[in-house]
């Protein structure tokens, strides 16, 4: 079929469309769309996906050593939940006509992006408590948003992610109030954990609005809300007032709340590391590549056996019925 | 005590907001029509254990101890399969079992330890291995998805008339603890059937691993059925092991048959679990359990 101008069904459907946006309501996935709106959205959930599943190695690599029973099933239930996030956003995904497999085999592949936040290494228990407080406190300002999102698949997954999220985020500020509280070695623990963790995590809402190429398109389409700025300066003055809870402090001098702007600002972000970690020269990015494809590639012959059984119980039912 | 313990139709996960189940808990986790979805949980067998309310005997003790530490050690195996299982719906699936007998770890354990007083970390972190309890199937390495089916096979089908017996124990806590278990063994029960049949009727290189892992597994089944002083001086408080070797055998048997696995060739492995004698495998299973918590000594986590 060569290329035509747009039919009719299409220029009602585009009508349709820019209604929906005009009245901020849900676009469904029965609805028309535009290709870019259809691949901007596969491309941000899926990714959003990815940052789940890739999320879960960071946080699974302590709950063998978890230093008390409790601690161990708070931390299996998050990492569980995690699991959970991103098979909800892969099938809110699927809705686009992008299927669970062709997802999975692009991050396989390398050629699909998720969160760099979890190319760091959690190198201690008190990394536990930061990446709940400070990486799922990122992520909940990030979501929170995006249950208004105009795809209403995503907007909805989004909704059960952000309750989970935080309660995520408690637990980790738990885990590092303890530690605070605790030790002199436990205190060290946690206020180096939250030196770690500070840059990285508000590098998490993207780069500045100024170098930030997708947002103004994805604003218009009230995927996004708010600017990736706005977000990180709210999370920055979240922090701030946390952090004193905590007893600990934020390795910012510059940290400071402008009188004109109303508006929290942070010192300078290392953008250089911010972009050699997306191109994929952080410190984990190989370690965490290689876990998720061995466990893909591990469980091919289940998959295999699993798809096989079930195609032989439905070969035989089927010819039960026709007996 | 004839009290109800917390509601025993109640799970940990699945617990209604409207009932405040914390304050419910501390108020009158030993009262009697304790509202729905108040759980029994590990703290609420700590605080009764601290008011006096459910103190186990010797005897009791040891044998909550021995339950704790197979789902410890277990659920400590299982853990390593989150974020490596072949799908994710399998992450999900292993985590969620793994949690559920870390949880029957964490309720036998702070029974067992309230014989003592000593907590459920203190027991799980604080002990050696010739004081660990568990038999050795419990700490048999995953292997393969076929191999952990294999042994969560074995598991389910022996935790599940275990526990379904122990409902009737005439010691209170210990059938408050079973009559919340049951209900979740039984889902792994099926979990790991469903698997069974699958892979040994899926393809040829399934059906291969699923004989290797049983296999590898079997030879661990006769020391769960053992019975040994203990569990003959416990009475109706406990359950004879070897009386549940007939509802053992009738449901793999089942299973395996419809599979068409055969495993009654495989031999039975010398046990000694319950005495503290285990395999070379404890040691490493307990050495990254407990690392962490023996670097810091008393802290508090």
């Amino acid at each position: 079929m060569a290329h035509e101008a747009p039919s009719e069904a299409d220029a009602a459907g585009a009508e349709n469309f820019e209604r929906i946006l005009a009245k901020d309501s849900r676009v469904e996935p029965k609805d028309w769309m535009p290709d870019a709106y259809r691949r901007s959205l596969v491309r941000q959930i899926s990714q959003h996906a990815h940052s789940e599943i890739i999320g879960m190695q960071p946080e699974a690599n302590w709950i063998t050593r978890a230093p008390s029973l409790k601690r161990k099933s708070i931390l299996m239930a998050k990492v569980q939940d995690e699991a959970g996030h991103g098979l909800y956003l892969y099938s809110a995904a699927e809705t686009l006509g992008t299927s669970r497999d062709e997802m999975m085999d692009a991050l396989v592949q390398g050629t699909a992006r998720y969160s760099s936040i979890f190319n760091y290494p959690t190198v201690t228990w008190a990394d536990m408590g930061a990446i709940g407080w400070m990486v799922d406190g990122a992520a909940i300002c990030n979501q929170v948003p995006l249950c208004r999102a105009s795809y209403g698949p995503y907007g909805r997954a989004m909704v059960r992610v952000c309750k989970e999220e935080s309660f995520h985020q408690r637990q980790g500020f738990e885990i590092l109030l303890e530690l605070a509280n605790g030790t002199p070695e436990q205190r060290a623990m946690a206020q180096d954990a939250v030196n770690r963790w500070y840059a990285p995590s508000l590098m998490m809402f993207g780069p500045p609005d100024d170098d930030s190429p997708n947002s103004k398109q994805s604003m218009a389409w009230n995927i996004k809300r708010f600017s990736n700025d706005e977000l990180r300066n709210r999370f920055v003055g979240m922090l701030v007032e946390q952090v004193k809870v905590l007893g600990l402090t934020l390795p910012d001098d510059e940290v400071r709340f402008n009188e004109d702007t109303k508006k929290w600002e942070h010192g300078p972000l290392d953008w250089e590391e911010f972009k050699e970690v997306l191109a994929g020269r952080g410190p984990c990015n190989a370690q965490r590549l290689e876990r998720r494809r061995s466990a893909h590639e591990d469980g091919a012959w289940v998959r295999e056996a699993a798809s096989a059984y079930a195609e032989k119980q439905a070969a035989e039912h089927a010819q039960k019925v026709a007996a | 005590m004839t009290q109800s313990l917390g509601d025993a139709s109640a799970s940990a996960t699945r617990i209604l907001p409207s009932s405040s189940p914390r304050s419910q808990a501390r108020d009158g986790a030993l009262a009697a029509g304790a509202p729905p979805g108040n759980a029994l949980r590990p703290e609420d067998i700590a605080l009764a254990a601290q008011q006096g309310a459910a103190k186990p005997g010797e005897d009791v003790a040891n044998y909550a101890l021995r339950l704790g530490d197979d789902a410890l050690i277990l659920a400590q195996r299982l853990a390593h399969w989150i974020s490596r299982a072949p799908e994710l719906e399998e992450d999900v699936a292993l985590g969620n079992i793994a949690l559920d007998q870390l949880g029957h770890a964490r309720s036998f354990l702070t029974y067992a330890g309230s014989a003592w007083g000593k907590t459920e970390d203190e027991l799980a972190y604080f002990r050696r291995e010739p004081e660990f309890r568990s038999a050795h199937l419990f700490e048999q390495p995953n292997g393969d998805f076929a191999a952990t089916i294999a042994r969560q096979f074995i598991v389910a089908n022996y935790q599940f008339p275990l526990y379904r017996a122990l409902v009737n124990s005439s010691d209170p806590l210990l059938a408050a603890i079973a009559a919340k278990a049951v209900k979740e063994v039984d889902y792994h029960r099926d979990h790991s059937t469903q698997w069974v049949l699958r892979l040994a009727g899926g393809t040829e290189e399934s059906r291969r691993r699923m004989i290797a892992g049983l296999k590898l597994m079997w030879p661990f089944v006769g020391e769960l059925f053992e019975d040994d002083a203990l569990t003959a001086r416990l009475g109706d408080a406990g359950v004879v092991p070897s009386s549940l070797k007939a509802e053992f055998d009738r449901a793999t048997a089942e299973v395996l048959d419809e599979a068409e696995l055969d495993v009654s060739a495989y031999p039975m492995a010398t046990g000694g679990g319950r005495q503290g004698r285990h395999s070379e495998h404890l040691g490493f299973v307990l050495a990254e359990l407990q690392v962490l918590a023996r670097e810091f000594p008393g802290a508090s986590w």
